[in-house]
């Protein structure tokens, strides 16, 4: 159905709300009743995680066993089977929720969809072994409410992420979608909502952290026949997929924001920048834009109002400096995806040379519900210069990987041990690195700095699009800084000098360091050279390249120095510098590290203590992992 | 309002007022200080421009802002504080050449552009003494050796000048940058040999070229043996814009004509005969005026199918060009040869036979301001029996050279003469260095062809200047004659395509690939991006002309011998035969 105007917009919503009532009451009831068709209840939903990560998991099957299962049970019209985006509790995935009593079902199978059905949805009972045991306590939590991965998270992009189906525009619109356009449209002109969101304090979620509302003002202020509305959806920071969750989960909030901003620049035409590799967010923006059109919200004469826009979507090959936004522009234009200085800004010349304004995609989704709640709510949240959420995906060593919203101002520590969980196997915490390739390695002295903007760049690190990996007491913080440098030789466009050679060398004196060959010099010349990349390198790839090398030499120094001088890796994470020995007390001489060892390097008989000759092995260490009698260790 | 316009910065303790919109790098200069550059070059009034800001060695402390800014690409702003020299800028400015030096060959000696090379010079003005960075490794780039052009992409220093020259000036687009990070290098795509492409020769990637990347293909040893063999007769013709620019070689002032000077030093050299080029320019508007007027006469007797515009046909990389890429228009150039090849044609015939020098021991070399010669050399439709007409062309810059080892002291050389039959010329054959010279001489030509009355003023000034495309109408006895001049190939794109939808109405246009004509072509000395260089040279080129007593091609002496003893009439058989040449289709797509 189109719709034609704000009456059509409100009957819609209402009847969509009646569908999603049952899941906006089950989110704020406190009730812990278990519900099943036997105890009373009368009709009950199920929401299975569609996210990319639950689907490798095949939660595709879980859903499709669910559905057999209902059917088979002849309750199938008495259940929905709802698949939606991302949970963001991806450790314990696939995640299916049972609504109304909230039960929440971690770590699912496809064989358990029989036994949720009978159990539970028909006999009330909980499938106990499927729920999440809080590590602290021991005990089953069966809401998520009352998980600590929840607690301190604060849903705001993430909002409708795992609570609807993506691939239903209606859910979207029960949940306020749509409405931001529309009073936007009837009651607002360009300029008043360009103030909001000023006054909101939104900044730009890709990284740099740019005012969206003066970003907005600036691609308003150009006059052209033809202007673009870009969604950098680009997503390049290894580990990272925020964006890539808010597209699979909720689509249509980005699609509204760029309708917003395409009507606050008068622009016509927008643009999704996205990666071909992303090919579950694209299939879900395909639907949504085309449901978009069908229902009037996107093309011609929107709502019955004279402001037309429509969205395209652009493939990426992938390259991760085509996430900076000139040359995101270039690679649309078919060109060779590299950046080129600003100014001109690409307000004033971006696509085809014509005004553009690019977000990225948090930051759009950040965008409807700032302008249905109002500035001042999402000014209230966060700090004093960095306003409302930022989304994390959080991995590396620690129990909670996944992907969470918190308040700016939230502390490290509160992520890493309150949502995190703290470190994995009860391991040493050494290190925090946000910001992608391109941040920093923070260190226990810096787990109490709230996260903004200013603080994390103050701190040697930077915000980034919001990857977060810990690192233990094993992590090498050299080999550290060697992969992510890995990660910017790879990817450097190779346009200007510091970049394309400058970060060659970085790699090779880290490398030299890595295997032991290093020199004191090295170390100098290590700090000089990244020094003059971030000084002169024409990109923000290029400026912040060094920054993992930097901050490790700052906060690592000793361990730089126990590379070079005692030819010593503490983390034993580098082959070069770790000798593996048997210890003959501990050997039974079983023969089993012998005969994995694919260096032939294990000498010794049966029954005997066998010895390892260091200039034949190659420190694979499967003569460790294999020796049940831990023989085996490493120095 | 004016003063609204003019900002004020402070650049090291100088107080600088220039308009809004001026880079840093040239606000600079207003106050004598020179910031190094090496992607940048601007020839102000061409179109050939780069500014890719990406080489960051001309980067300069901005107070206030976080990192250093690209003097080449950053604009001046009200109060702005700037630090050219500053301690700071000074080791970013060092370790960034050292970084190119990190992954540049170490042989400077024995590289082709010693002593001509931009790094050098940045390395030795950085007072570089080491290499910290080296001992990592290379980048792997590939080396070709085609007819015009030699390139050894090792010593790419990735400022993309030539990317920009190839697609930006010339609309060729054969080069770009290819692959990424370390390993990006510049090249056909695919990293396809230039022979394989559409590349026309033209080498204006050569002539800006800052390192010894791209070079020209060198005959001076090819050149050297055939000067020592006592069995050869060897000849030289040189290009008239080779003698507005040789001196530039030896340090002589840009614009200084040595025509005198050239022919001394081509005979010390050992060239058995010094002829002139500019003979056969005269020789050329003979033909192409003649066959100017064929057409024109056809058009006025109402001939509909007439093919206009002739165009011209001097410019071997223009000829390339159209066979490659228009070749549903070959009917428009003129088929009347290059001034080169005619006097090839000439000298392997009429005068060989005159002096009874059999054709394979006659060696005739031109000496050019192009690169595209050295491939028009090979054309198989140029050889007799395989033995090519012009054996091959050596340029300008090669030219200097081979004085320079033969240990001629050039700047106090005496002035000589050309040889005679083939070395007088007129001032008409002189300006085809410059774009528009071409047309003016032919002008010059058909106008008194065709009105029967003496031309009042030489210098046709509205075909003359710099600009991409010029139009003029010529009053021919009310017969109102529209012609167009474009130079660079870009221009000549635009031209083309007009032609191509049926929307040019001009009567004769001319063409030169090389900004300015030849006297910017690719095997002049190095301009370095001075467009100085190029003024001084074109206005050299029409000093030349003013300076002879004959200024109209017709007027030749030895022209008009020619015609009489051997060729006939302009346009007839035998000169058909010999002068005129015919287009192949070589697209490629």
């Amino acid at each position: 159905m189109k719709i034609l105007s704000i009456n059509d917009l409100n009957s819609l919503r209402k009847r969509a709300q009646q569908a999603l009532a049952l899941r906006e009451e089950s989110s704020s009831s406190e009730s812990e009743q278990c519900c099943g068709l036997a105890t009373g209840a009368d009709h009950l939903q199920v929401l299975c995680c569609g996210g990319t990560g639950c689907k490798a998991s095949n939660s595709q099957k879980i859903v499709e066993n669910l559905k057999a299962s209902l059917e088979e049970n002849g309750i199938a019209d008495k259940v929905d089977v709802i698949t939606t985006g991302c949970f963001g509790f991806c450790e314990k995935g696939p995640i299916v929720k049972i609504i109304p009593d909230n039960t929440f079902y971690t770590q699912v199978k496809p064989e358990d969809a029989a036994e949720i059905v009978k159990e539970h949805i028909i006999g009330g009972r909980r499938v106990e072994r499927l729920l999440y045991v809080d590590p602290k306590t021991e005990k089953a939590v069966s809401d998520s409410k009352h998980m600590d991965f929840y607690r301190k998270q604060m849903r705001i992009a993430l909002r409708n992420c795992g609570l609807i189906d993506p691939e239903n525009i209606e859910e979207y619109i029960a949940r306020d979608g749509y409405q931001a356009i529309a009073n936007a449209l009837l009651n607002q002109t360009p300029e008043e909502v360009i103030d909001i969101i000023k006054a909101s304090g939104l900044r730009g979620r890709g990284g740099a952290g740019f005012p969206t509302g003066m970003k907005w003002g600036f691609a308003r202020g150009y006059d052209s026949d033809v202007k673009y509305v870009v969604c950098n959806a680009d997503e390049g920071d290894p580990g990272a997929f925020m964006d890539r969750s808010i597209m699979e989960g909720d689509p249509n909030s980005v699609i509204e924001a760029m309708t917003v901003c395409g009507y606050c620049i008068n622009s016509h035409k927008g643009l999704i920048y996205i990666r071909a590799e992303y090919p579950l967010a694209v299939h879900r923006l395909k639907i949504a834009i085309q449901q978009a059109r069908e229902y009037g919200l996107l093309g011609k004469k929107i709502l019955g109002t004279d402001f037309d826009f429509d969205i395209e979507i652009r493939y990426g090959a992938g390259a991760f400096v085509c996430g900076e936004e000139t040359a995101l522009i270039h690679s649309m234009e078919g060109k060779r995806g590299e950046p080129t200085l600003k100014p001109p800004f690409p307000a004033e010349a971006g696509y085809n040379m014509k005004p553009t304004n690019v977000n990225n995609v948090e930051t759009l989704a950040n965008v409807p519900i700032i302008l249905t709640k109002g500035a001042d709510w999402f000014a209230s949240i966060g700090t004093e210069k960095s306003k409302g959420t930022k989304v994390f995906a959080l991995a590396g060593k620690i129990n909670n990987v996944g992907l969470i919203e918190v308040p700016m101002g939230t502390t490290l520590r509160e992520i890493i041990y309150d949502i995190g969980g703290g470190v994995k196997n009860d391991k040493q915490f050494k290190a925090v690195q946000t910001g992608g390739p391109s941040g920093g390695c923070l260190t226990v002295k810096h787990l109490d700095t709230p996260i903004d903007y200013e603080h994390l760049a103050a701190s040697g690190s930077m915000m980034g699009s919001g990857g977060m990996i810990v690192m233990d007491e094993d992590d090498c913080m050299v080999s550290v800084a060697k992969f992510y440098l890995e990660f910017t030789v790879d990817e450097s466009c190779g346009k200007c000098t510091p970049c394309r050679i400058g970060n060659k060398r970085l790699l090779e004196i880290l490398t030299r360091i890595t295997e032991g060959n290093g020199t004191m010099e090295d170390l100098e010349h290590l700090k000089e050279l990244s020094e003059v990349i971030k000084d002169t390198a024409l990109c923000g790839l290029g400026q912040t390249s060094p920054n993992p090398v930097l901050s490790t030499i700052n906060n690592f120094w000793d361990e730089y120095v126990e590379h070079v001088k005692q030819h010593k890796c503490r983390a034993k994470q580098c082959k070069a510098l770790v000798t593996y020995s048997i210890d003959p007390a501990k050997c039974k001489g079983c023969g089993s590290c012998k005969r994995k060892c694919p260096a032939n390097a294990i000498m010794g008989d049966m029954r005997k203590p066998h010895i390892i000759n260091p200039y034949e092995c190659i420190r694979c260490g499967m003569c460790k992992s294999s020796c049940r009698f831990d023989a085996i260790s490493i120095y | 309002m004016e003063e609204k316009n003019i900002i004020t910065l402070t650049i090291d303790k100088h107080e600088v007022n220039v308009p809004a919109g001026t880079m840093l790098l040239d606000a600079a200069k207003t106050v004598g200080i020179s910031i190094p550059t090496l992607c940048h070059i601007n020839l102000e009034g061409t179109c050939v421009k780069n500014m890719p800001a990406s080489c960051r060695l001309c980067v300069v402390e901005v107070e206030g802002r976080r990192n250093l800014a690209p003097a080449c690409a950053t604009r001046v702003t009200p109060g702005m504080v700037v630090h050219t020299n500053s301690a700071r800028v000074i080791r970013a400015r060092k370790t960034v050449a050292e970084l190119m030096l990190s992954d540049h060959p170490n042989d400077c000696l024995t590289c082709p552009k010693c002593s001509d090379c931009e790094l050098q010079r940045l390395v030795m003005r950085f007072n570089i003494r080491k290499m910290p960075y080296n001992g990592g490794e290379q980048s792997e780039r590939k080396q070709e050796l085609t007819p015009a052009i030699s390139r050894n992409m090792e010593k790419c220093v990735y400022c993309r000048r030539c990317e920009s020259v190839c697609n930006n000036v010339q609309s060729v687009g054969v080069l770009s940058a290819i692959r990424r990070g370390f390993n990006t290098t510049i090249a056909p795509t695919f990293d396809q040999m230039f022979t394989d492409t559409n590349c026309t020769y033209c080498g204006q990637c050569v002539a800006v070229c800052p390192t010894g990347a791209l070079t020209e293909h060198d005959y001076t040893n090819q050149l050297m043996d055939d000067l020592t063999n006592p069995d050869k007769v060897v000849v030289a013709q040189p290009a008239p814009a080779v003698r507005v620019a040789l001196g530039e070689e030896f340090g002589m002032k840009p614009g200084t004509i040595v025509t005198g000077k050239l022919a001394t030093a081509l005979r010390d050299l050992g060239f058995d005969y010094v002829f002139d080029t500019d003979f056969a320019a005269d020789l050329t508007i003979m033909e192409e005026g003649t066959e100017i007027q064929g057409r024109l006469n056809k058009f006025l007797a109402g001939d509909k199918d007439v093919k206009l515009p002739v165009m011209t046909s001097c410019c071997p990389a223009w000829v390339n060009f159209y066979e490659h890429e228009f070749p549903d228009l070959l009917e428009y150039p003129s088929t009347a040869k290059s001034p080169a090849q005619m006097f090839g044609a000439v000298a392997k015939t009429y005068w060989a036979e005159k002096m009874g020098i059999p054709r394979e021991k006659l060696v005739v070399v031109s000496v050019m301001p192009c690169l595209a010669k050295k491939y028009e050399c090979g054309r198989d439709e140029f050889k007799v029996d395989g033995n090519p007409d012009v054996d091959y062309s050596i340029s300008t810059r090669e030219l200097g050279r081979l004085i320079k080892r033969a240990n001629i002291d050039f700047a106090n050389l005496p002035d000589g003469d050309f040889d005679s039959p083939l070395g007088e010329s007129t001032g008409a054959g002189a300006i085809f260095a410059n774009t528009g010279g071409v047309m003016e001489a032919a002008l010059r030509t058909v106008y008194e062809v065709h009105t029967g009355k003496t031309l009042p003023h030489l210098e046709f000034n509205e075909v003359r200047g710099l600009e991409g495309i010029r139009e003029a109408t010529i009053d021919l006895n009310g017969f109102e004659l529209k012609v167009c001049i474009a130079h660079t190939l870009s221009n000549a794109r635009k031209v083309m395509e007009l032609l191509r939808a049926g929307k040019l109405n001009y009567h004769v246009v001319e063409v030169m690939a090389c900004p300015g004509g030849c006297i910017g072509g690719a095997g002049q000395p190095y301009h370095h991006g001075n467009i100085e260089i190029l003024k001084a040279r074109a206005a050299a080129v029409y000093r030349e002309d003013e300076g002879k007593a004959l200024r109209k091609s017709h007027e030749n002496p030895d022209i008009q011998k020619l015609y009489k003893e051997f060729l006939g009439e302009p346009c007839g058989e035998k000169a058909h035969h010999l002068l005129h040449t015919h287009y192949f289709d070589k697209s490629i797509h």
